[in-house]
């Protein structure tokens, strides 16, 4: 872009623009025709009134136990896919930490030699006295936050003393996580789940994160027991469930017995798999707010 | 289709054309998580509460969190303590 004149460049952003909007426009058109072709509500070619529905309906609470019956076909009927959901999830993570995680100062060999390099050049002509290593001290000089716009810094002052906050945490973070692990138990009597329960209790620990540091919640969930807590769960649910690779359609009896609807300990591995999941899901929504904020988990 | 789901469908459609057109993108954030928050229920009304449950935790909650956490990291919003730079046009959405 650096070759055109101004008077070229104004042309070329309108025609970028213009482009864009008839393709969006294009694109809209094109789905909404589509949806037209569509078997309405009440047709007979409607996708939820074939055979594989009706066996569902029918015979979905003998045979799954779940009276939440939309659990019972995530977890039972298409439990393969569940997995292939919760495998994205795992991925998604190690991709983020592969992009924002920062190594750790006192051995990362190339941050060494950078700050040596730095520390030479910057002795001669600033007053910055402070290394960049050393994080708690509050720096006074404009260099300082300069450096900070290398994308893999860490920041350096994450604590906030604020009064409000710190109160108001202490009062909700305990209701939240309860509520959180409430809805996963009752993954397959009531609406929710391993998902949202996960999300819920996931936000609980990026609230108690903010309000009280991160040091704080380093004692409960550092990058060790967060990993080792995915791997097991993803574990789990793997010699659980993943004999469909080799009976393909075929249905294997996990042992556990399906026990009667609406109690708590029912429906055979439906909770087992709703609380492996909910763990991935409340580690990864805590390990991305984390690896935003300070580049390590 | 009553008189309900179609002012809340209006609603989503204004949401969806407002954050891409407008200017601070502090404001973009907050608009998509309504946007979300009407999708929540607009499932409730649709019968279907394990999808309001989890877009109400994962889109108006931790989505728009992550939002915040992104444009603090490109420095879009700045803290008040920090030192005032001079006007950078690079900084996308600086005239907050």
């Amino acid at each position: 872009m650096a070759d055109f004149n101004p008077k070229e460049k104004k042309i070329l952003y309108r025609a970028f623009r213009i482009t864009a909007a008839i393709l969006i426009v294009m694109l809209a058109a094109a789905l909404i025709f589509c949806m037209f072709d569509l078997p309405g509500l009440f047709s007979p070619d409607h996708p939820g009134e074939n055979i594989v529905a009706e066996r569902y309906i029918e015979s979905g609470i003998e045979e799954t136990g779940a009276v939440n019956f939309v659990a019972g076909m995530i977890l039972d009927y298409r439990a393969f896919d569940t997995f292939g959901e919760s495998n994205v999830l795992f991925a998604a993570t190690i991709c983020v930490m592969v992009l924002l995680l920062v190594q750790d100062q006192n051995k990362s060999r190339a941050h060494r030699k950078r700050s040596k390099k730095n520390g030479s050049v910057n002795s001669d002509q600033t007053t910055v006295s402070e290394s960049q290593t050393q994080s708690e001290q509050l720096p006074e000089s404009k260099a300082y936050y300069e450096d900070l716009r290398d994308e893999r810094e860490i920041e350096p002052r994450l604590i906030k003393n604020d009064v409000i906050l710190k109160t108001i945490a202490k009062f909700a973070v305990p209701f939240i996580l309860m509520f959180g692990v409430y809805v996963i138990l009752n993954g397959h009597l009531s609406p929710g789940g391993g998902f949202s329960g996960g999300a819920i209790v996931g936000s609980g620990f990026i609230l108690a994160s903010v309000a009280f540091g991160f040091d704080k919640m380093e004692r409960f969930l550092n990058r060790k027991s967060a990993g080792i807590i995915t791997f097991v769960s993803l574990l789990v649910y793997c010699l659980a469930k993943s004999y469909s690779f080799f009976t393909g359609a075929n249905h294997l009896e996990s042992g556990i017995p399906l026990g009667t609807p609406g109690a708590i300990l029912s429906s055979g591995l439906i909770l087992i798999l709703n609380i492996c999941v909910g763990f991935v899901v409340a580690c990864t929504m805590y390990s991305f707010f984390s690896l935003m904020r300070r580049g390590k988990i | 289709m009553n008189i309900l789901m179609m002012i809340l469908l209006t609603v989503l459609i204004v949401c969806a054309v407002v954050v891409s057109f407008i200017k601070s993108l502090t404001a973009s954030v907050i608009v998509f998580g309504s946007f979300s928050l009407v999708v929540a229920v607009i499932w409730m009304l649709l019968e279907s509460p394990d999808l309001a449950i989890t877009e109400a935790a994962v889109g108006a909650g931790v989505t728009g969190l992550l939002f915040y956490a992104t444009l603090k990291k490109i420095g879009s919003i700045k803290d008040d303590d920090e030192p005032k730079e001079s006007d950078d046009p690079e900084t996308p959405g600086n005239d907050l």
